[in-house]
C-alpha cells in the first residue's frame, strides 16, 4: 500500500479534513478573487474559531491582570492564564507545570536560555553545538552568548538530503561541550531529527541539551520526559494559538538554579533597596504583565489540538506531503530541496529560470500562499547554494486539492518564465 | 487588482533573461555590493566616473527578476549621465514606484520638464507600486549606485 493509499484510509477512520477546514473561518477567505490556499504554516499557522474565541472571551468577560487582584475579573484572568500553563504541561508530558515558563514564542525562550542558563556557566574554551539546520533564532541567541563569554561554537554539517551528520555530531561531543541546541523538525527542509539519540549521546558527555520544537509541535506528538530533554521551546502561533507567546519547558533543578532572565513586576517575592527575593518557578522568568490574551488562545489552541485524533492528522499530513512531492517532482526544472528520509510539513524546492520571489508573486496573484526566501536559515541556502527556496508548508487543514492548485501555479510560473 | 502582465512586462522579462551590463569592470572607480536579505538578492555594482559623468555601469549577482531586470535597465539608464543626473533618476524612480497605487501615476512628462529627468524605458517598473513586497527587489540596484556614488561606505547596502 502507498503512503497516500494510507494516508486516505487513516482519514476515513480518524479524521475528516473537511469537519478540520470548516473550523478555520480564513481558509474561506478570498485572496485577489480567488479562494485561499494556504501553504504557509511553518511561517504562521492559521487559527480555529475555538481560539478567536478565547481570545475574544478573554478581553469581553476576564479582561484583568494576573496574580495581583483580589477581584473576580483578575481571578478569571489567573485561571485561564495558569490553566494554559497546565495545559502546556499536559501536551508536553511534563508532569509538573512549574517546568512550564510561559514566553514571547521560541526565540525568547532560546534567549532566556542562553542567557539565564548559558552566561553564567560558559567560560572560554566550552563548547556549544549546533547544526546546519538552525533556524536563526537557534544561532545568534548562542553566538551573542558565546561572544559573552568566550565559548566556542561547533556546528554539525548536514548531508545532501538535508539529514544531520551523526558521526560528526558524535565527534563533536567532548567534555568540552556544554550545550547542545538543535532543532526537532528543521523549518526549511522539515527534517525531523533523531533527538531522542542525540540527547542521550550529549547527556553521556555532561551537555544538557535544548530543543527547538517550533516547527514539531503542531506535527508530533511531544513528550519531553520521554525524550529526556533539558529545556524544549516553542511557539504557539506555529500550533494554531495567537502571536506573541509560547513555552519553555525546563528541567525544574535547571530552572531553580538560573538567575532571572528579566527583572519586574510578579517575578519577585519581596523588593528592598537592600535585596529583593525573587520568586520561585517559573514566575520568576514571568517578568511584566504578560500576553494574557494571546494565553488564553493558546490554551484553546492547546485545547484543539489534543481533541484530534493526532495520529491519523499526521497521517494525513504526510500523505498529503508524499502527494505534493510526487506532484512537484513531475514539474520540468523543479529541484527538491530536502529529502530527508523522516521529515513532515515542509517541501521547499526551486523551479528552473524562475527566481523563488516571482514565484512567490505570481502564486500569491491566484490565491496561493507560499512563503519564498531564505526562511530565516541562511546556512541551510549556503549549503545547498542555493540563495532562496519555494517552500509550501503543511498544516492539519491542507489536502490534496491545495497542492492540485499549487501545481497549477507552478505551471502559470513556469509559462511567464519560459 | 492588477494583471501580472502590468508587473512582469515583456521588457523586464527580456532583461530578467538577458541582462544588459551583466559583467564586472575591473579597474571601476566605485564599486558597491548591495543585498535584499528578505530574498537573498545579491548584486555588486560597478561604475566608472570621468568626473562628474558615469562613463560606464555593469553589474553582477543573483537576484529575481524584477531585481535583475532594474540593475539592467538602471545600468543602461545611468551611462552617460552626470551624477546629479543619476540621483535626480533615482528620485524620480522612487517615487514612481514608492507611488500610492490608487492615484494616477505621477505626472513623469511635466516631472522631465521641469527636472530634466526622463524616465523613458524604466516606466515599465510603474507596475511595481501594486505589489508593495516587490518595491524593495526594484529598488535594490538604485540603493546601490546612490551609496556608490556618495562613496560615503564600503559596507554593502542592505534594503532592510
Amino acid at each position: 500500500m502507498t503512503p497516500s493509499a494510507l494516508g486516505d484510509r487513516r482519514s476515513a477512520l480518524g479524521f475528516d479534513v473537511a469537519t478540520i477546514r470548516a473550523d478555520f473561518p480564513i481558509l474561506s477567505e478570498l485572496i485577489h478573487g480567488k479562494p485561499l490556499v494556504y501553504l504557509d504554516s511553518a511561517n504562521t499557522s492559521q487559527k480555529p474559531l475555538s481560539v478567536i474565541k478565547a481570545t475574544d472571551n478573554y478581553y469581553r468577560h476576564a479582561n484583568a491582570n494576573i496574580h495581583r487582584a483580589t477581584h473576580l475579573l483578575s481571578e478569571r484572568a489567573t485561571a485561564l492564564y495558569e490553566g494554559s500553563r497546565k495545559k502546556a504541561a499536559t501536551f508536553l508530558n511534563a508532569g509538573d507545570p512549574h517546568t512550564i515558563v510561559l514566553t514571547k514564542g521560541t526565540t525568547d525562550g532560546i534567549n532566556l536560555v542562553a542567557q539565564s542558563y548559558g552566561r553564567p556557566l560558559l567560560k572560554p574554551g566550552d563548547e556549544i553545538v549546533l547544526s546546519w539546520l538552525e533556524h536563526h533564532s537557534n544561532i545568534v541567541p548562542w553566538q551573542l552568548v558565546a561572544g559573552q563569554t568566550g565559548a566556542t561554537i561547533k556546528v554539525v554539517s548536514i548531508n545532501d538530503a538535508g539529514e544531520l551528520d551523526l558521526e560528526e555530531y558524535a565527534r563533536l561531543l567532548s567534555s568540552r561541550t556544554k550545550i547542545v541546541a538543535v532543532g526537532h523538525v528543521s523549518n526549511a527542509l522539515g527534517t525531523i531529527n533523531p533527538i531522542k539519540s542525540m540527547i542521550a549521546q550529549a547527556h553521556a558527555v555532561g551537555a544538557v541539551v535544548l530543543v527547538d520544537g517550533a516547527q514539531a509541535a503542531p506535527h508530533l506528538v511531544i513528550d519531553v520526559q520521554d525524550l529526556d530533554c533539558d529545556f524544549y521551546v516553542l511557539s504557539s502561533h506555529k500550533m494554531f494559538g495567537p502571536t506573541g507567546t509560547g513555552v519553555l519547558y525546563g528541567r525544574r533543578t535547571l530552572l531553580e538554579a538560573m538567575p532571572p532572565y528579566q527583572g519586574g513586576g510578579d517575578m519577585i517575592s519581596s523588593v528592598t533597596f537592600e535585596k529583593t527575593l525573587y520568586n520561585q518557578v517559573p514566575y520568576k522568568f514571568e517578568a511584566g504583565t504578560p500576553n494574557i490574551a494571546g494565553v488564553a488562545g493558546f490554551g484553546a489552541a492547546i485545547d484543539y489540538l489534543m481533541s484530534i485524533d493526532r495520529e491519523a492528522a499526521l497521517a494525513h499530513e504526510d500523505a498529503v506531503l508524499d502527494y505534493a512531492t510526487a506532484r512537484v517532482r513531475e514539474i520540468p526544472g523543479a529541484r527538491i530541496i530536502g529529502e530527508a528520509r523522516h521529515k513532515t510539513g515542509v517541501l521547499s524546492f526551486l523551479i528552473e529560470g524562475a527566481h523563488p520571489h516571482d514565484a512567490g508573486t505570481i502564486l500569491d496573484q491566484q490565491g496561493i500562499a507560499v512563503r519564498t526566501g531564505q526562511h530565516c536559515a541562511q546556512p541551510v541556502m549556503d549549503k545547498f547554494c542555493i540563495p532562496a527556496t519555494i517552500r509550501a508548508s503543511l498544516a492539519i487543514y491542507n489536502t490534496r486539492e491545495d497542492i492540485d492548485a499549487l501545481v497549477k501555479g507552478l505551471h502559470k510560473v513556469r509559462e511567464v518564465f519560459s | 487588482m492588477s494583471e501580472l502582465t502590468d508587473l512582469y512586462q515583456e521588457v523586464i522579462l527580456d532583461h530578467n533573461r538577458r541582462p544588459h551590463n551583466f559583467r564586472a569592470i575591473d579597474a571601476a572607480s566605485a564599486k558597491q555590493e548591495g543585498y535584499n536579505p528578505l530574498c537573498g538578492d545579491r548584486l555588486t555594482l560597478y561604475l566608472t566616473l570621468d568626473g562628474e559623468v558615469i562613463k560606464d555601469a555593469a553589474f553582477q549577482g543573483s537576484g529575481c527578476a524584477i531585481s535583475k531586470a532594474s540593475a539592467s535597465l538602471m545600468t543602461d539608464a545611468v551611462k552617460g549621465k552626470t551624477v546629479a543626473e543619476a540621483r535626480a533618476l533615482f528620485d524620480a524612480f522612487h517615487a514612481m514606484i514608492t507611488s500610492d497605487p490608487t492615484t494616477p501615476l505621477p505626472d513623469l512628462s511635466a516631472e522631465a520638464q521641469s527636472a530634466k529627468v526622463d524616465l523613458g524605458k524604466l516606466s515599465v517598473f510603474a507596475g511595481v507600486r501594486e505589489y508593495p513586497t516587490r518595491i524593495k527587489c526594484a529598488s535594490l540596484a538604485w540603493h546601490t549606485m546612490k551609496a556608490a556614488v556618495a562613496r560615503e561606505t564600503d559596507a554593502p547596502v542592505s534594503t532592510e
